[in-house]
């Protein structure tokens, strides 16, 4: 070939790939040569078919071209080098081997990263973790082309579709591509029906955000449309409401645990104790020692310190409660106001003689592994803990009733509670039983403290962040009553939760307060009073 | 009992006159000078008598246990808070002539209409008194008409200052937030933070609580004071004799909330600052604290009591900051346990040794169960 042909021809070759390169994404080219172009939307596509191509490079390409060590020929050529620069030098991009003549700076250039680039680059990665062993880490990838709804990933979730086995992954595969499809301008109409009744299935906020996007499709996909997001806002709101209701039950169950002991000491033996969040505050403490000791001596039972603290907390604060009793409230029965000044005055020094020991700033409790992270249920999202914590409360209620109704301390508890005198007639050494009753009030506190220390922090303050609220539980649910105290720390959490998104954390509690005055006016004893000639007294 | 009220009222005016002439007339380098410090302590000390006066009212009188009369005496102080901050005027960080600080800081473009009136004094002094009792007449017209009483009446009072410490701690109330008000430049034309007015201060604040002292005093001796002191003791029985017990709570109660009101209304200019921590429980608890120490259902005591424990606080809190929660604790205790009719009880000495304290619990017992 004569000389002038040649040169021309190259020229000509030079000038029909540039031609190439400007137009809109030709496939032709292979990923690898489409990466190299200057056109951003060519290069865009280039990653995207770059991630499909189950090309074993393929994340190393990506991956480079994200941190902008992607190196591409800065003149026109048909060969298409791209290199990565790393630390030992330039490596070819399509072998990854090291380049024997590395080309001159001053002839290479970056590839363009513009924004397309950067989306293509987000899904190409997402893609590549289709491809993932862990079923987990692929649902992830899923989730994230469904979130990007990008018309362009269309032929990667097709691809990952035919491969995918894992029913979960798949399902979330052909949300993702429902999305992309309804995105997309070209799809058939009634394949866009079909994504919209796959996205109106999906029912939650980011599939109804993607359907409001929409606009300009044609009329029948248009009033699916409408009609897809009229019903999951139906459902969207049922489930607000579920959602709620659970936050109130998780609320209570921790008021309810609060408040358990106190339905001990104030529900059954009438005396105030102000020096009961002090208790909760004392097995939250405990909590925190036990947690240490077996971290010094036994470390392989890390994971079940709380299991040793539950039953310590308990003795801790029980026998505690014993000594309380004998020593100060015993002198003081019958006199409620002068209880309440001067339990509030022990709660003080509990607290100061916590501070000197522990010191002012909060322990740090740590959450077994079993008790951490959070389950599905729906189009809810539960932590696993505080479903321990409605568990933990349901059982220790139900523990709690069935020593008061069965056990023998609890038949003298009730025997003592109905009718002092004659108990004391029967033999029953009503004193010791005071002491008892108060000191197994004290240790439920102290069992609660153990689950509070795995949601608040644990400080010298613990308590007094649920004195007042668990003596509302008390009373709203009814001196004396048990089942009282469950419906009031349900109902208490339950309103909370409720009234808190529509007026604001401080203004909700403002409204529960009130509401609670107003209660007291038309119940002054209760939802569920002890009926008899005993209350009247 | 005139002996009594007569000592109370000289001790008071005499212990504030003196510590007034200690400060004005000694000059600053003689050893017997009293600082401006002393006099503003003295003076804090004195409206906390008020507050104590207004709860040995209800509590000691009246058989009412408040633990929320805090609540009283901080919106006497945001009362009076209101005019200082009015008074400031253009003297602000931001010179607005009408906007407090805080509201141009938040962006207000005009003054909430419950803040008009409250650049003259007079109206400040007024919603001092009539705020506290507008809050006091509708809770206890309420509580004590349904009959609430006891340990259920006391909750419910400290939720009620739980309720009003959350709600000034908005700073969309119009009160200034968390931070309260504070920077006050001058009352009616004196200079605030100067020793004359700290003396100027004080002095009106003694007399006040003299006055106080006396009209309590007065209202106890009376007929309303007798049937207030069987309601305390046998409600029931006060109710078949043909009395509406309700009617005389509430009117001791109304008034107690107003002494209390009056009590912040003269704190705030003398500390300079009112926030929402003044309605905080553990204040109103620590109130009722000085009036059991003082002795309970006697009105010099609670004056007495109030001096003493905060006394005790300023010296412990700065000698061992430690220690003061433990001895504050323990006061409830002992104070609780032992002395049941306060250090003025002690004094009188009516009793030498417990007679039948077994028989008299257990009585007491059968009667509240």
């Amino acid at each position: 070939m004569p000389r002038q042909v040649q040169g021309l021809s190259r020229i000509l070759l030079a000038a029909a790939l540039f031609v190439l390169a400007a137009l809109p994404p030709a496939r032709a080219a292979g990923p690898f040569a489409e990466l190299a172009s200057v056109n951003s939307d060519v290069v865009a596509a280039g990653v995207r078919a770059l991630a499909v191509s189950g090309n074993p490079r393929a994340g190393a390409v990506i991956a480079a071209l994200k941190q902008g060590r992607l190196f591409a020929w800065r003149w026109p050529n048909p060969a298409a080098p791209l290199f990565i620069r790393t630390d030992a030098g330039l490596v070819d991009a399509r072998t990854g081997a090291k380049v024997a003549t590395p080309p001159m700076p001053v002839n290479l250039r970056a590839v363009i990263v513009s924004d397309a680039v950067r989306g293509a680059i987000e899904t190409g990665a997402g893609v590549l973790d289709l491809r993932a062993p862990a079923a987990a880490t692929r649902e992830r990838a899923a989730e994230a082309l469904f979130q990007a709804a990008d018309p362009g990933s269309l032929p990667l979730i097709d691809a990952a579709l035919r491969t995918e086995k894992d029913p979960a992954v798949r399902r979330v595969l052909r949300d993702a591509q429902a999305a992309a499809l309804l995105k997309s301008d070209t799809a058939p109409v009634p394949a866009q029906l079909a994504a919209v009744r796959r996205l109106a299935g999906r029912a939650d906020l980011s599939s109804r955000n993607l359907l409001a996007s929409l606009s300009g499709e044609p009329k029948p996909v248009a009033a699916a449309v409408a009609r897809a997001i009229a019903g999951i806002d139906r459902q969207l709101r049922l489930w607000g409401l579920v959602e709620n209701v659970y936050y109130g039950i998780s609320l209570g169950a921790v008021l309810l645990l609060a408040a358990a002991g106190l339905a001990i000491t104030f529900g059954v033996m009438g005396v105030i104790n102000m020096a009961h969040g002090e208790m909760v505050m004392i097995g939250a403490y405990t909590t925190f020692v036990v947690q240490q000791t077996i971290a010094a001596a036994a470390p392989g039972l890390n994971e079940f310190g709380l299991l040793f603290a539950i039953p310590t907390a308990f003795l801790v604060a029980g026998a505690l409660g014993v000594v309380i009793e004998r020593c100060m409230i015993r002198f003081l029965y019958g006199r409620p106001l002068e209880t309440l000044l001067a339990t509030w005055g022990l709660s003080l020094v509990l607290q100061q003689a916590v501070r000197s020991v522990f010191g002012a700033t909060n322990k740090d409790v740590t959450s077994p592994a079993w008790m951490s992270g959070f389950v599905r249920l729906g189009g809810l999202t539960l932590t696993v803990n505080r479903l321990w914590i409605i568990l933990f409360a349901a059982l220790v209620i139900a523990a709690l009733m069935a020593a008061l109704r069965w056990g023998g301390l609890g038949r003298s508890i009730r025997a003592v509670t109905q009718n002092r005198r004659m108990a004391a007639a029967m033999g029953i050494r009503t004193p010791w039983i005071d002491a008892l009753t108060f000191g197994l009030g004290s240790g439920i506190a102290g069992m609660a403290g153990v689950a509070l220390s795995q949601i608040d922090n644990v400080s010298p303050n613990l308590g007094q962040n649920y004195i007042i609220d668990s003596f509302i539980v008390v009373v709203v649910g009814g001196v004396g009553n048990l089942w009282g105290t469950v419906f009031g720390a349900l109902i208490l959490g339950i309103v909370d939760k409720f009234v808190e998104p529509i007026t604001g954390a401080v203004l909700g509690k403002i409204i529960v307060l009130v509401l609670l005055i107003l209660f007291i006016q038309r119940r002054p004893r209760g939802l569920f009073p002890l009926k008899g000639r005993a209350v009247e007294a | 009992m005139r002996r009594e009220s007569a000592l109370t009222v000289a001790a008071i005016l005499g212990g504030a006159l003196l510590l007034a002439a200690g400060n004005v007339l000694v000059p600053a380098s003689g050893s017997l000078h009293v600082s401006g410090f002393v006099v503003g302590l003295a003076g804090k000390y004195l409206c906390y008598a008020l507050l104590a006066l207004a709860v040995d009212l209800v509590w000691g009188y009246a058989g009412i246990l408040t633990l929320g009369h805090a609540a009283f005496f901080a919106l006497g102080g945001y009362a009076m808070g209101m005019y200082l901050m009015r008074e400031i005027g253009a003297r602000g960080v931001y010179a607005n002539p009408i906007l407090p600080d805080f509201m141009v800081f938040l962006g207000w473009k005009q003054l909430p209409w419950y803040w008009f009136g409250f650049d003259h004094f007079g109206i400040a002094l007024i919603a001092a008194l009539a705020v506290p009792a507008l809050l006091a007449g509708v809770f206890g017209w309420f509580a004590f008409r349904s009959r609430v009483s006891g340990v259920y009446l006391s909750i419910i009072t400290q939720a009620l200052t739980y309720a009003l410490m959350l709600a000034f701690f908005r700073n969309n109330m119009g009160f200034g937030g968390n931070n309260g008000m504070t920077d006050f430049k001058d009352i009616l034309g004196f200079p605030i933070g100067t020793d004359a007015t700290s003396v100027g201060l004080m002095l009106v604040t003694a007399l006040v609580l003299a006055g106080a002292y006396l009209l309590a005093r007065a209202l106890v001796a009376s007929r309303f004071g007798k049937v207030l002191v069987a309601v305390r003791d046998a409600e029931p029985r006060t109710r078949f004799l043909g009395y509406r017990p309700e009617h005389y709570k509430l009117v001791v109660w109304v008034f107690s909330a107003m002494l209390a009101g009056i009590g912040g209304a003269l704190y705030v200019p003398q500390v300079g600052i009112i926030n929402p921590s003044e309605f905080a429980p553990a204040n109103s608890i620590e109130a009722v604290i000085w009036v059991a120490v003082g002795g309970r259902g006697s009105l010099s005591g609670a004056i007495l009591g109030a001096v003493l424990v905060n006394l005790g606080k300023t010296w412990l809190t700065g000698a061992l900051p430690e220690m003061w929660l433990f001895a504050l604790g323990g006061l409830f205790i002992v104070v609780t346990l032992f002395l049941p009719r306060g250090l003025i009880g002690l004094l009188a000495r009516r009793r030498a040794a417990p007679k039948d304290a077994p028989a008299a619990v257990a009585a007491a017992r059968e009667v509240t169960g």
